[in-house]
């Protein structure tokens, strides 16, 4: 099988060709948001962090603005920068430069205001979406696709319908040799023994345990017990029994191949097949984890209906609930409902899955793109805001 | 046709209700793209379990291929399979068997 997509510097290959706009502080947000709504072709990346943080959380946020930077769904970057933030805008700038792509800056301090930033970020804008917009959709082997995970706004069906057809999808997709991430490690708590027994080594096993053990003992040290009370009462009266069965409904997302590598956040796999990577399941945090990891798709799993996208990485909107289709039906791409009503399977699902995400890399557009509902993104911190 | 029940796979011995089942009703439980009759023998609520077969006090509970916990009484099949008939293997300081 194969997708239409964009040749980058690096080998890597988008499913869309955006010139980013990107802050580099929460200070800047406005400025990218003029020059965004200004200019067709570009798609912001706009957060609340890049100062008065911890020096470990500046360096996640260099990070992930590095690895949205390098993104393959942008053909080239503009960082806009206050001037006095702590983010290290020369070394993202060299982190992006690395990947053999055009990044341009700009500094509101410097220039002289955010009116003379915005309208000098525009005409360079203009620019560079003429540049970019040259460059033609090529054939690629699915192996070239690097599909994010993740279930939102949940219910019943989520687990019985939308999770495991994405899971067979999955299992398609590495076994054509692409690469497939898994979040959400809150998710996994209960469960994580069980997904530890999917490494296909020791060390990965480990690597799994220590994540899930990490993420419990920052709930802990502020007075957060994540663990008891689950399931909740809801849960249980929803038909849910043990902790084991509610993590495992979110993991069959992951479905049956073995996990070869984990990472930390927003950091690109650099081996193929199913990854995990450290996220909490909140969606700003984890669709800019995994854009900042490199993932040209994203297949969302959802029982309720979950609007948000991520502005520069198609996200599939998929569900099992004909009541979530119908109600929600400007959000929700993928109506899996069939699978309920008897005239549809879950292995004839997610083959349909992976047929819809190489419609949607090849520039078919998802429920988000077109609504644009994708801004409210953020990057994932550990410690306190100073 | 309407399916009754999602069973996820063949090793499972619960299956989960995507309608409200009735006691002597012949459930259609899906697994793939195989459909199975199964006699109902207790009320199963919308998004509720039932044992696909009997399940002998001790035994381990499966969905999706994996253990969710451990009988702590027999189940008859078609019966409900919850928390009642049902314990956790985790987060249990009073078992030492984690992992």
């Amino acid at each position: 099988m194969e997708f239409m997509g964009y040749r980058r510097a690096d080998g890597t290959v988008g499913t869309r060709n955006y010139v980013g706009i990107l802050s580099a502080v929460v200070c800047v947000n406005e400025v990218v948001e003029n020059i965004v709504r200004q200019v067709q072709g570009t798609a912001r990346f706009t957060h609340h962090q890049g100062c008065c943080q911890t020096p470990l959380d500046i360096g996640k946020v260099n990070h992930a603005l590095i690895g949205l930077g390098r993104n393959p769904n942008l053909h080239s970057v503009i960082v806009v920068s206050l001037g006095c933030e702590s983010t290290d805008l020369a070394g993202v700038i060299a982190g992006i430069q690395a990947s053999g792509k055009r990044v341009e800056h700009l500094v509101v301090q410097e220039i002289g205001g955010a009116t003379r930033t915005a309208a000098e970020g525009i005409l360079l804008a203009q620019e560079m979406v003429r540049e970019a917009s040259l460059q033609q959709r090529e054939p690629f082997p699915i192996s070239e696709l690097v599909m994010g995970m993740k279930c939102g706004s949940s219910d019943t069906t989520s687990g019985l319908v939308p999770n495991p057809a994405i899971g067979v999808a999955s299992d398609l997709l590495v076994a054509a040799g692409g690469v497939s991430i898994l979040g959400e490690v809150t998710e996994f708590i209960g469960a994580e023994h069980i997904l530890a027994r999917h490494a296909v080594n020791e060390t990965v096993a480990q690597g799994i345990i220590s994540l899930v053990d990490r993420m419990e003992k920052r709930a802990m040290a502020v007075g957060e017990d994540i663990r008891g009370g689950q399931p909740t009462g809801g849960n249980i009266k929803g038909g849910l029994t043990t902790i084991e069965e509610k993590s495992l409904g979110a993991i069959a997302k992951a479905g049956t191949a073995p996990i070869q590598a984990v990472y930390e956040y927003g950091v690109r796999p650099t081996v193929r097949g199913l990854v995990v990577m450290d996220s909490p399941g909140r969606e700003p945090e984890i669709l800019t984890g995994l854009a900042a990891a490199g993932a040209n798709v994203i297949a969302f799993a959802t029982g309720r209906g979950a609007p948000q996208g991520f502005p520069f990485v198609p996200v599939l909107k998929i569900t099992g609930s004909r009541t979530a289709a119908e109600k929600m039906s400007d959000h929700i791409d993928m109506n899996l409902s069939g699978v309920i009503e008897g005239t549809d399977t879950i292995p004839d699902a997610g083959q349909r899955i992976l047929e819809e995400l190489v419609r949607i890399a090849s520039g078919g557009m998802t429920k988000a793109e077109i609504s644009g509902y994708s801004n409210a993104m953020d990057i994932y911190m550990w410690g306190p805001v100073i | 046709m309407i399916v009754d029940a999602i069973s996820l796979r063949p090793s499972d011995n619960v299956a989960t209700a995507v309608q409200d089942l009735v006691p002597g009703q012949v459930a259609m439980v899906r697994l793939d793209r195989d459909l199975h009759q199964l006699v109902i023998n207790e009320e199963i609520p919308y998004g509720h379990k039932f044992a696909v077969r009997f399940i002998p006090k001790g035994e381990e509970i499966l969905k999706y291929g994996e253990v969710i916990g451990r009988a702590t009484v027999d189940i008859q099949s078609g019966c409900h399979a919850h928390v009642q008939n049902i314990e956790s293997l985790r987060g249990r300081g009073d078992l030492q068997k984690e992992g």
